[in-house]
């Protein structure tokens, strides 16, 4: 999916510093635990990375168009929340099978293109900042959820749990369903990204709404997409969450959004817009999980600096980046 | 601070028309439901007030909830200023910001119950209510021991890093030495369900031989519970949660292998404070003092005395 750069006679370090840290952290985990490279660690970490990888998709997007998203993370928290309520509810009258398990994800998917059509209308027809919308959107999402539960988790039906959990946990020729669906994003948001008109519209709104406007890009319009998309990812990344535990609280999803714009920023896209790499937002992604992994399966430092470890590494791999860019 | 009146305080306090002169006023002051244990603890502060509402005319109660210690503050400034309390029930968000706005309420001649967390100026509270931190670490594992008499290896999840985790992590590890049980893993599953099963992956990756689990938490229980269910793993004998889930609660009573017992830390213990308070201001029966209530092994045998389907946790 990623063109080597070694031929080239100049390569960027913003390329480089990303992949470097991503292989520095594979070849760490492999030397301290045997089991790290084997197929059932490759494929927890993989399948754990699929919510946020997928929701950082959609990130990318939002940030290469100049914008910010804070609510996905109780987005997620209060469409796994509604989409419970509403499968537990069709529970009667449509029985455990198919048609509910289809009713479940088209009310995840629905919730989350209209949530994000909110925040896109908010941002784009009504002119307000994104940071403080979706700081807003955040706060609701999240009460929303809690009101919902009640204070306390909302659980899927345990018959109808272990239906949908093939959704999560089953997969074709031993690779997960998250894995294909965060794969088939990936491939996606790459096309659209580098070769969709789409794409080239977001870059040139994030590095400069006016002249984009000028060059009769419709601004407005390709923003409020981005936010659309981002919901609707939102949506996919739940319908992925909902069968591993069935389950839903107000502790569903937190700092998710930091996690995916971390992703989306160490993966080389710019925090202030105008250029994105969907491809760099995968290996974002893997970093912050792979670190979490190799945490656990040593006793390398106490678990109470695994935060600071983390910060640390997420710091390098952006260092590392900024070296090489010439005259910035 | 005074002159802000938070939108509850206010709308109680015109509600209520003018009250006789010898109705007695208690505030409650808690965490928000932010999670499951708190959820709990709001559902049965509420089924307290209902309670005692009914059964005293002569009691009239506030009930704040706070999402954070600031919060918490205004709101009991509020109960002061608006509503002349006289007594009040706080479990405090944190200790150290909440200890001289208490103070403060001490001062203005109220009752004042702590429950759960203390202050950190001792002497401030007529009465102070709260779990057995050492105590629930002590009684896990010594269940552990007994379930385990010929040692074994097990991993540990703990909470959120606090002094609450810690001192049931202390209790834990006193009551199993030199009972040879092994602890080759312990990390914090943030009393999380999404975090523990994360946790609990890796452990099951890092371990070939993983004999049973502390989770030390119900919630963390959950996430524990699927992940050696995907895993596949049939090495681990049983999962030990704590705090009295009642889903957990269920799978205890119908005797599953996996959940075999429980360890209580009653969110209920709010309502023990609330009615005692309550009691204290109606009739000439001492209260004040410190009431900690132990943790109590959950088995299939005493399971259904901790059931309560209602309640949201």
């Amino acid at each position: 999916m990623t063109v080597k750069p070694q031929a080239r006679p100049k390569v960027s370090m913003s390329v480089i510093g990303p992949i470097a840290a991503l292989i520095a952290l594979i070849v760490m985990g492999a030397l301290m635990n045997p089991n790290f490279l084997g197929p059932d660690n490759i494929s927890n970490v993989l399948s754990r990375s699929a919510f946020i990888g997928i929701i950082a998709v959609g990130m990318t997007f939002v940030i290469t168009a100049g914008g910010l998203d804070l609510s996905v993370g109780s987005m997620a928290a209060f469409v796994a929340g509604l989409m419970i309520l509403v499968m537990n509810a069709a529970l009667p009258s449509l029985g455990i099978g198919v048609p509910i398990i289809l009713l479940g994800m088209a009310t995840a998917l629905v919730a989350g293109l209209i949530a994000g059509w909110l925040n896109g209308f908010l941002i784009t027809v009504l002119g307000i900042e994104a940071f403080i919308v979706t700081l807003g959107s955040m706060g609701i999402y999240r009460s929303l959820v809690t009101w919902l539960a009640d204070g306390g988790t909302l659980s899927l039906d345990f018959g109808l749990r272990t239906f949908y959990q093939p959704v999560f946990y089953g997969g074709i020729l031993g690779i997960s369903w998250p894995i294909i669906v965060f794969a088939v994003v990936v491939i996606l948001g790459e096309i659209a990204m580098r070769s969709s008109v789409f794409g080239r519209h977001c870059a040139a709104i994030g590095s400069n709404d006016q002249v984009a406007k000028y060059s009769s890009v419709r601004v407005g319009r390709v923003r409020m997409a981005t936010y659309v998309m981002l919901g609707l990812l939102v949506g996919v990344a739940t319908i992925m969450y909902v069968p591993r535990l069935g389950s839903a609280s107000s502790s569903t999803g937190v700092l998710w959004e930091l996690e995916a714009i971390a992703a989306v920023i160490i993966g080389g896209t710019l925090l202030k817009g105008g250029f994105g790499r969907v491809w760099g937002t995968v290996i974002g992604v893997l970093i912050l999980t792979l670190i979490g992994n190799i945490l656990n399966l040593t006793d390398f430092v106490s678990p109470y600096l695994n935060g600071a470890i983390q910060g640390l590494i997420i710091v390098l791999a952006v260092v590392l980046q900024r070296e090489s860019k010439p005259g910035a | 601070m005074k002159h802000l009146v938070s939108g509850l305080a206010l709308s109680v306090a015109l509600a209520v028309p003018a009250l006789a002169q010898d109705t007695k006023v208690i505030g409650v002051s808690i965490p928000a439901a932010t999670h499951g244990w708190a959820g709990g603890m709001n559902y049965f502060a509420q089924a307290a007030i209902d309670r005692l509402e009914e059964a005293y005319p002569e009691l009239d109660f506030v009930l704040a909830t706070a999402s954070d210690p600031g919060k918490q503050v205004n709101d009991i400034e509020d109960m002061v200023a608006t509503r002349n309390i006289d007594a009040l029930v706080v479990l405090p968000f944190e200790s150290e910001p909440l200890t001289g706005p208490v103070q403060n309420v001490k001062a203005s001649g109220a009752w004042i119950t702590v429950v759960d967390r203390g202050l950190s100026v001792p002497g401030i509270e007529d009465l102070y209510v709260a779990g057995d931190n050492p105590g629930f670490g002590r009684v896990s594992g010594e269940y552990m021991a007994s379930a385990m008499p010929d040692g074994g290896k097990i991993v540990v999840l703990r909470g959120i890093p606090t002094t609450i985790d810690n001192e049931r992590v202390e209790g834990f590890e006193a009551a199993i030495e030199g009972k040879n049980i092994e602890v080759i893993g312990m990390e914090h599953g943030n009393w999380n369900r999404d975090d523990s099963f994360t946790v609990m992956q890796d452990f099951l990756s890092r371990h070939p031989q993983i004999d049973a689990v502390w989770a030390s938490d119900d919630d963390m229980a959950v996430g524990v519970l699927a992940a050696i269910e995907a895993a596949g793993r049939d090495d681990v004998k049983f999962v030990l949660g704590g705090a009295g889930m009642k889903e957990m609660v269920k799978r205890v009573m119908d005797g599953d292998t996996m959940i075999p017992a429980n360890v209580t830390y009653p969110p209920s213990m709010i309502a023990t404070a609330i009615e005692i308070t309550a009691v204290g201001l109606v009739s000439q029966a001492p209260v004040s003092g410190n009431f900690i209530i132990g943790s109590v092994l959950v088995t299939p045998e005493n399971a259904e005395t901790f059931y309560y389907p209602d309640s949201p946790f």
